[in-house]
């Protein structure tokens, strides 16, 4: 068992010196660390946490370990990191508790000045390019107690940088196996203008585990000028794990960010994801994916933020409840005076397989402009018994014609997966909770 | 072995109220009949009965299937025992497409008789679809579209027909088929079922309003049905008399009032 060091000051600094890490970003740990001891933990009282009660989640009783959090403890599953998309992956990086275990880059990608390389290694060899972005421009440390907290005790994860004019052919895949109980990794991703990058990321942790585990995890995605980034975030942990995220993604001028999210596993997930939309011709789409069950509780909240003309965003989540579990969504869609011209779009669909389930769904419009399109949409439904047997009326068993139905209900939200391997992994894992 | 449909003193309700009030009618493989009657007489309620949608619990009587009692089977069971209902309200199902809801139907077909079987290989389904969808004049795209969903009248009536076409059943239920086609739809529509008919002897179950339909498909028997009960059955003689007599000399007949 590792040692641990509980949360404090002292251990940001022996964290970082551990990792041989350059003082600018001890300098951006302890101002983050400031900024998690000022803050109260998050109660029903703020609106954003109204929905998501956190009581029982003990956050003392975690802590740090400086020797990489257990790391090699039990085999990564061969599913993660195996190959999803039709063409085979340009760059493999498996971590165990946020070290890594497995890496590859082809020789073309390295060629092109890609760099697809763990979190350290990038602080270390890359400094100047990830100090510009590191906690700078999308995710911030003052967002929250958890963006604080990540920004302190971070470990391990992913960055991604294509250089101006590149288009990354061949798809990067990471993959992230958490066995300690606690892992908090930065994915940051980097798309110089008029590059090209498709990047899948995963998270898992075994289906049970004992006590309360903490993933508090921070996304971000820098999409310059004319950059084009398809995004996939899969996250499947295990029951026992609490998941804190902040992820954000910039859009430049006439670039484009398509951003899916599956949220599978997990005790409970609190999530903020935004999208900022910041130059003339900025288009993303979100796409999320959740299916609860058991105990579960995932609320995300997420915000398409029109802070210029002719920006376009569309957001999708589609949800499926079971058990007694239950699901927040609160959207949000912003434009600043002067973003004329926008199209913002948001939609929240859930389908509740039982009664003791609950989904709540709270669409927002925040628009300072007066030239523009926003439109919402939210439901709740239940499962369509007529079409269970309209499709049972042809012969198909009630199990399959259910699993039908739900299916189709992700159909439109699975249709904007541009990748078989995805969508099946995806799938795979409803079936398996729809049992 | 030829397929039949025997329908004992049937009895129905929704609710409170008495819907079948004793049916008897028996359809064997390789015959057409024809069951008219007007608005709520319970035509429909027959058909979903049949069919073994769950609101509709038989009160008493019998009906068999091939020698097997229907209403102890699951809608699906009789699906795949041969029985066929084409809706007169096909249920749009989002998210399904046609291609994948046929192919799911064909191999549980094909599943239940053989557990082990794998599930009829793609080429050989796309061609059976292509095939089918070209007798009966439906563009090859239709088969990318989620199941009814956005589907005019027409073309859910046509993409029951198509069901009935890939599923082959021994007897077909078809529940105001020719309501909201205009006369060419009807035309195809009639003829595909006509085909399956002559092709494979499927027994056919025509419940209509009208004379129209059956212009196309030539009864061998016509029943009549008022409240709840069939009141005649003759030849396809009856269904002319219905379409220049209409349904009052009937209500008459039975002592029953005009409903308003």
């Amino acid at each position: 068992m590792a040692e641990l060091l509980p949360f404090s000051r002292d251990a940001v600094v022996q964290l970082s010196a551990s990792l041989n890490e350059p003082q600018w970003m001890l300098d951006l740990r302890l101002e983050a660390w400031e900024i998690f001891a000022s803050l109260p933990i998050p109660t029903t009282q703020q609106e954003a946490w109204r929905r998501t009660d956190i009581r029982r989640f003990k956050l003392d009783s975690f802590g740090v370990s400086l020797n990489g959090n257990g790391a090699g403890n039990g085999a990564v599953p061969s599913y993660l990191g195996e190959q999803l998309t039709d063409d085979a992956a340009g760059g493999v990086l498996v971590e165990v508790n946020g070290i890594v275990s497995e890496y590859i880059l082809s020789d073309e990608l390295q060629a092109q000045g890609v760099i697809f390389t763990d979190m350290h290694t990038a602080v270390r060899e890359h400094g100047e390019l990830v100090r510009r972005y590191f906690m700078t421009q999308a995710v911030r440390a003052d967002e929250g107690k958890f963006a604080a907290l990540h920004g302190a005790f971070w470990r391990g994860g992913v960055f991604l940088y294509v250089p101006r004019n590149v288009v990354a052919a061949a798809p990067l895949h990471s993959a992230l196996w958490a066995t300690s109980g606690r892992t908090f990794t930065h994915t940051l991703v980097v798309l110089d203008t008029n590059s090209e990058a498709t990047f899948i990321d995963e998270y898992a942790s075994p289906a049970k585990g004992e006590g309360q585990a903490l993933h508090n995890g921070a996304i971000e995605l820098i999409v310059g000028d004319g950059a084009n980034l398809r995004y996939a975030s899969l996250q499947d942990f295990g029951s026992n794990v609490w998941q804190f995220n902040h992820e954000s993604g910039r859009v430049g001028r006439d670039g484009k960010l398509d951003w899916i999210t599956s949220v599978m596993g997990t005790r409970l997930t609190k999530a903020f994801q935004t999208s900022e939309l910041d130059a003339p011709g900025a288009w993303a789409r979100m796409s999320g994916i959740f299916f609860t069950n058991g105990r579960q509780h995932v609320d995300l909240d997420t915000q398409q933020n029109h802070n210029a003309a002719d920006t376009t965003s569309d957001l999708l989540y589609k949800g499926a409840l079971k058990d007694g579990s239950r699901s927040v969504w609160q959207g949000m869609i912003k434009a600043l005076p002067g973003s004329q011209r926008i199209d913002g779009f948001q939609a929240n669909r859930n389908l509740m397989l039982d009664k003791t389930s609950r989904a709540d769904s709270i669409p927002g419009l925040e628009i300072q402009a007066d030239d523009v399109r926003c439109t919402h949409a939210s439901t709740i439904g239940k499962l369509d018994q007529e079409e269970i047997f309209y499709l049972m009326s042809r012969g198909i068993p009630r199990p399959d014609a259910t699993r039908m139905v739900i299916q189709g209900f992700f159909d439109p939200v699975m249709q904007r997966i541009p990748f078989e391997g995805v969508r099946t992994r995806i799938f795979d894992r409803i079936l398996e909770k729809i049992g | 072995m030829t397929a039949a449909l025997e329908i004992n003193n049937l009895h129905v309700n929704i609710g409170e109220n008495r819907i079948l009030k004793g049916i008897n009618l028996q359809v064997n493989q390789g015959e057409i009949h024809a069951l008219m009657g007007p608005n709520g007489s319970g035509k429909s309620t027959l058909a979903y009965t049949l069919a073994g949608h769950p609101s509709y619990e038989p009160s008493a009587g019998q009906v068999t299937f091939n020698g097997q009692d229907l209403l102890e089977m699951e809608a699906d069971e009789r699906s795949r025992s041969g029985l066929f209902l084409a809706f007169q309200y096909p249920v749009a199902v989002p998210g399904v497409t046609v291609a994948k809801f046929l192919r799911q139907a064909i191999n549980s077909r094909r599943k239940a008789e053989n557990p082990e079987d794998k599930g009829m290989p793609i080429p050989e389904f796309r061609r059976l679809l292509r095939e089918k969808m070209d007798i009966l004049g439906i563009d090859q795209k239709f088969a990318g579209r989620y199941l009814n969903e956005g589907f005019s009248g027409g073309e859910k009536k046509r993409a029951e027909i198509l069901q009935m076409a890939m599923l082959e059943p021994k007897i077909a239920i078809m529940d105001e088929t020719d309501s909201g086609l205009d006369i060419d739809a009807l035309r195809i529509v009639a003829e595909g079922a006509v085909r399956l008919h002559e092709i494979n002897q499927m027994g056919v179950l025509v419940i209509t309003h009208y004379q129209r339909i059956l212009n196309y498909i030539n009864p061998d028997q016509v029943h009549i049905m008022l409240d709840g009960r069939i009141v005649e059955s003759g030849g396809p003689e009856l269904a002319l008399h219905l379409e220049e007599n209409g349904y009052d000399w009937l209500r008459e007949k039975y002592g029953m009032t005009e409903v308003a």
